[in-house]
């Protein structure tokens, strides 16, 4: 009895050694994995495919893709094609935080892209620094997404940043309306949060009292009693921060209220249907963007439009490029990824991330990029590249200050 | 100023909850289950009201006729197939398969009809008119009317006729019932099929005022319910007039307090609420006759 105990207790043992082995030896090919070499190399995108802001999605994928084709074309990097693979977030951080993981450890990306949604990349930011990949915001606005203080940051970000958006949105409210005393409707979300605090410190910078705060819900029908409090308080031009189904909804509440304020808006109406949405009122917002193809005399931009419209048939006019920041913060976040990755040498994060630095020029379709990237800055474009735009039809249209 | 604003917007959001919370009441109280999927039924309304008269560009009375229709086919499926098989086992399986059946629907919905938000336009909320100084669209002033007229409605035929009165006696006990020649079966479902017909309603009717996509029901499925519950499920006039109450706390914690505190005052008054009246404001306690 005993001794069938002992041998029982030895194979368990065993069992238990072996196990360790198993789990050693899959650990061993796991550490090995992503040193052999691909055939492609694999670039992630997470960002909304479905859902309200899904248009955003179709948008960086367009540029994303136009780029990629052009650097395959010739011969992709050091004789490796480039690939992509996407995955949608829903807008949901949970899900972008997982969509992420998938990206690196299944499909070893050398690097990923961001979607529109800035609670989804902030969530994203913190497994991005710690799995020492490149994270390559194209949408999302919110400051603290680059300005995340990790003392190895690997977020970098060609896209507006709100703190200088707020900036602008400041300025041009005190140069076109002469606001004296602007008011805030700001989503209710980190990435109104990251506004308020932005476009508190760009009017304390200039001494302007503001009327109020206010915030909303995404689904929010009615926001004319937010409205009133800051028509009541004084309110002579309105902020807006909020994705375009609830921009639209203040739209619609202003105009059942019969309030004609200015509205100067962060760049929200820009992911969809704004026009649609909105109805007659829409034309009155108007809101930043960093890139427009209407009325751009820039050398890229006739170039790419034609190989859009080249790419994708349904591409007929203008109007069928809205978003078009969408598309050009991602056509040149590629062609700078695809750089970084060339000057690296390398698809290992921290080479990459080296290699972010050391791009000199590109001549890129919002500007021409001169040492984008420094180990202070991780964000391409500044206040000088925005562009106040505004909605005529389905078309976004820059307006001239 | 900001009261009229804020009493008009709390009315016409409460009467939008009553409609919703009424599709509660109707299955509660002919079988004591409710449908959890009420949201997404509000939503099918509105989509469907959307793709037959915006975008096929049916007629909108045969439109709206199409929609509600369908969306009554939807109550008898979640009855039959998503209710029933767990009620008739003594089971409570039917809280999660109500809530499952309203995810599908959205997701299916998310497929079918499109990502994007659209807009569903109604002559009734193009031109403001001026109440009391404050402005708002004719369908705001319908909605509470259709709210408190359908209100109406149910109290009359659960109360007053003899099928109401069948109805009623299905949830009293329901072998007496079924001995008494009333087809319990049919009772049940056809309860079902009113409830999502009434949230089908709700939702063709707020569409204009919002856009039409494919998660619109879901935050009014919770507050709708929420509503129900405050109102006593038992009571018609109870449901619509917490709505009512429900939409007014909202819009005046907004206004006065500031729209950080909206939620927190809202859910506050009605756990305040239930805590002193436990059977809701109207409602009356269930009685188990031995």
């Amino acid at each position: 009895m005993t001794s069938r105990l002992a041998s029982m207790s030895s194979f368990l043992r065993e069992r238990a050694t072996l196990r360790r082995l198993v789990v050693a030896a899959l650990a061993a090919a796991c550490l090995v994995g992503p040193a052999q070499a691909q055939e492609t190399i694999k670039l992630g995108l997470v960002a909304a495919m479905s859902g309200q802001s899904a248009k955003s999605g179709e948008a960086i994928v367009r540029g994303l893709s136009l780029a990629i084709d052009e650097i395959n074309a010739k011969g992709g990097i050091r004789g490796q094609k480039l690939e992509l693979v996407v995955r949608d977030d829903e807008s949901n951080p949970a899900k972008g935080v997982v969509a992420a993981r998938e990206l690196v450890q299944r499909e070893k990306v050398a690097a990923f892209f961001g979607g529109l949604d800035t609670p989804v990349s902030m969530a994203i930011v913190p497994f991005a620094n710690q799995a020492k990949v490149p994270f390559m915001g194209v949408w999302a606005a919110g400051t603290p997404i680059t300005r995340n203080g990790a003392p190895e940051n690997y977020v970098f970000r060609v896209s507006a940043v709100d703190d200088l958006v707020d900036v602008a949105l400041v300025d041009y409210a005190m140069k076109k309306y002469g606001a004296k005393k602007p008011g805030m409707m700001l989503i209710n979300n980190p990435w109104g949060e990251s506004n308020e605090k932005g476009l508190k410190a760009a009017l304390g910078a200039k001494t302007l009292p503001f009327a109020g705060v206010e915030k909303f819900e995404t689904n929010d029908i009615d926001v004319v009693p937010q409205l009133t409090r800051l028509k009541e308080a004084g309110t002579d031009v309105l902020f807006l921060v909020a994705n375009v189904a609830p921009s639209a909804q203040v739209v619609k509440s202003l105009d059942r209220m019969g309030w004609n304020v200015p509205i100067v808006s962060h760049w929200g109406p820009s992911g969809g249907r704004f026009s649609e949405l909105a109805g007659a009122s829409a034309p009155k917002v108007h809101f930043i963007q960093t890139f427009s193809f209407s009325g751009n005399a820039g050398p890229k931009a006739a170039a790419v439009l034609a190989a859009l419209k080249a790419k994708y048939p349904e591409i007929k006019s203008l109007g069928d490029v809205t978003p078009a920041v969408g598309i050009a913060n991602a056509y040149d976040a590629m062609h700078l990824t695809a750089m970084a990755i060339a000057l690296a040498g390398s698809t290992e994060g921290p080479k990459v991330r080296e290699g972010f630095y050391a791009i000199d020029k590109y001549q890129g379709l919002i500007k021409t990029y001169d040492k984008p990237f420094t180990p202070a800055n991780h964000d391409a474009l500044t206040a000088q590249d925005y562009i106040f735009t505004y909605f005529k039809g389905e078309e976004i249209l820059p307006l001239t200050n | 100023m900001l009261i009229t604003a804020a009493i008009i917007s709390g009315i016409g959001l409460g009467s939008m909850y009553g409609l919703i919370a009424l599709g509660f009441h109707v299955t509660y109280v002919v079988s004591s289950t409710v449908n959890f999927s009420q949201g997404s039924a509000m939503m099918l309304g509105a989509v469907l009201g959307y793709t037959f008269g915006v975008r096929l560009q049916w007629p909108m009375p045969l439109a709206v006729l199409a929609a509600l229709m369908l969306c009554g086919l939807f109550g008898l499926a979640v009855e039959r197939m998503l209710v029933r098989p767990f009620a008739e086992r003594g089971s409570n399986g039917w809280l999660m398969a109500t809530v499952a059946g309203g995810i599908v629907l959205e997701n299916a919905t998310l497929f079918t009809f499109g990502k994007e938000p659209r807009s569903f336009p109604s002559w009734l909320a193009e031109k403001p008119v001026d109440v009391f100084g404050a402005g708002a669209y004719p369908l705001q002033l319908v909605i509470p009317l259709a709210g408190l007229g359908i209100a109406v409605v149910l109290h009359l035929v659960l109360h007053r006729t003899r099928i109401g009165k069948a109805l009623l006696a299905v949830v009293q006990n329901p072998d007496a019932a079924r001995l008494m020649g009333i087809d319990v079966r049919l009772a049940i479902a056809a309860s079902y099929a009113v409830s999502t017909v009434l949230a089908g309603i709700a939702g063709l009717l707020i569409a204009p005022l919002f856009s039409v996509h494919s998660e619109m029901g879901t935050l009014f499925g919770i507050k709708a319910f929420a509503v129900a519950i405050l109102g006593g499920l038992t009571s018609a006039w109870g449901v619509m007039l917490a709505g009512l109450a429900y939409g007014l706390i909202e819009a005046m914690a907004t206004a006065y307090l500031g729209s950080v505190y909206t939620q927190i005052v809202a859910f506050s008054v009605v756990i305040l609420a239930l805590t002193a009246m436990p059977n809701g404001l109207f409602g009356r306690a269930a009685v188990n006759k031995v």
